[in-house]
């Protein structure tokens, strides 16, 4: 197989990663997690990390390792429910999380890998969200400017590549993964699947490869499941 | 299920008509897929990136993959697509979708919804809700009358840190009904059990009851 953007380790994939790091992660909840590339970390131990992430995992899975191992200082997040240990080390003062509204924090990070620095939303006007922000009316409706935002990093999984880097996701998995690779100045997508430049179909390309600097593949994560549900027969 | 939350969830299925596209928050609004009538087209949409939300799998059938907002488990029926979290929210906030039902920790008489954090105990985030709040057509939100000590949480003005300014249209309670106007808020309905003074004893906001008040 052509080499192309190929690592052979995941960390030859993270291996110039150093303390102070800002790192943007893919996933919802824990759907879509780069899940190897961030247990790579937990090991490589750097600190003092800023993460942009959707949630902050679970105390003991997703970015929620590398927030338990203490290697975080900031996370901005929509969402930090779900993790004792975050939210622990948020009111003690330990780790700072800034609270973005879902739509606005992946709208930030899609502005940000497209090179627009700041764009104005409805979402978050007359909350704490507000608070801070340029005011400006449009047609008679309130909006705020949020800034967009790029990462030194960017972590994001995906179920097929090619060489080159081209991507495609698969169902909900899909998430924040191809803004967050639009965004890291870096992007280090872990992968499935690897097959031959050229057998992806061009139409059905997610991400190409022009956003995707290393590739690594990952086909023994586990997917853990948050919260499964079914249905009787 | 508890009487009060069947209740609700009986009452607020009815919100959603045949055609639409509706994002159902998680808990409570949750539960209210069930209750649409099979003969419906309705499209649930997902801020995990889905519209077109089938029901949970069958044992065996779980797909790691596929969740909804809640992290659970799904389906997705035949016509779902499938896509990333800004195509998701592009559809929230640029007013696509006709409905979106929320759970609410408080509600004000003018309107105001805090649901996404209790300062000092939890930090939870908002998550997705105060972009539904803002972009959706019609916001109705479901939730107990009072909470587990008995207190009022439809108040006078929220003491929670807001979801959204003057946003719900409607509010169902297993108490009642009230929508939300410039001229205030307006009891539409009231459950059958249930007395006028009751309720006031159970709301601190102030309302005005509509003249053709309905028993639900």
């Amino acid at each position: 197989m052509t080499k192309g953007k190929i690592m052979t380790s995941i960390d030859e994939a993270i291996h110039d990663i150093t303390d102070g790091a800002t790192i943007i992660v893919g996933g919802f909840g824990l759907v879509g997690i780069p899940e190897l590339l961030i247990q790579g970390l937990r090991n490589k131990g750097v600190k003092n990390l800023t993460l942009v992430s959707n949630t902050c995992g679970v105390d003991d899975w997703g970015v929620g390792l590398l927030i338990s191992n203490r290697q975080v200082k900031k996370v901005i997040a929509s969402y930090a429910g779900e993790n004792k240990t975050a939210e622990e080390l948020f009111f003690n003062g330990e780790m700072e999380i800034e609270l973005s509204p879902q739509g606005t924090l992946i709208e930030r990070i899609r502005a940000g890998g497209a090179g627009i620095p700041a764009f104005y939303t409805a979402t978050g006007v007359g909350t704490l969200v507000a608070k801070g922000k340029e005011h400006k009316e449009f047609d008679g409706k309130t909006y705020i400017l949020e800034r967009g935002i790029t990462g030194d990093f960017a972590f994001v999984k995906a179920w097929k590549a090619d060489p080159l880097g081209n991507l495609v996701f698969r169902k909900t998995a899909r998430n924040f993964n191809p803004l967050a690779a639009m965004a890291g100045k870096i992007t280090i997508a872990e992968v499935e699947e690897i097959v031959e430049i050229g057998e992806l179909d061009p139409d059905q390309i997610h991400t190409p490869s022009i956003y995707v600097q290393r590739i690594v593949l990952g086909d023994s994560s586990l997917k853990r499941i948050e919260r499964r549900k079914v249905r009787q027969v | 299920m508890s009487n009060a939350r069947l209740k609700i969830v009986k009452r607020a299925v009815h919100e959603i008509k045949d055609g639409m596209n509706v994002n159902l928050g998680i808990g409570i609004p949750t539960l209210i897929a069930n209750e649409i009538p099979s003969d419906y087209n309705v499209l649930l949409q997902s801020e995990s990136g889905l519209l077109g939300i089938g029901p949970y799998p069958l044992e065996g059938e779980e797909d790691p993959d596929l969740i909804n907002a809640g992290k659970e488990t799904v389906t997705a029926i035949p016509g779902a697509s499938f896509f990333d979290s800004a195509e998701a929210f592009a559809m929230i906030r640029g007013g696509h979708l006709d409905l979106t039902i929320l759970g609410g920790m408080e509600v004000s008489e003018k309107g105001d919804l805090a649901n996404w954090m209790i300062p000092g105990k939890k930090a939870n985030g908002m998550g997705g809700a105060m972009d539904l709040v803002s972009g959706a057509k019609r916001v109705v939100v479901v939730m107990e009358h009072v909470n587990k000590k008995g207190e009022p949480k439809v108040k006078k003005e929220c003491s929670l840190p807001l979801t959204g300014k003057e946003v719900v249209s409607r509010l169902i309670t297993d108490l009642a009904v009230f929508d939300f106007s410039s001229e205030g808020m307006i009891l539409k309905e009231i459950a059958e059990e249930v007395t006028i003074d009751e309720l006031k004893k159970k709301t601190e906001a102030n309302f005005s009851i509509s003249p053709d008040l309905k028993t639900f």
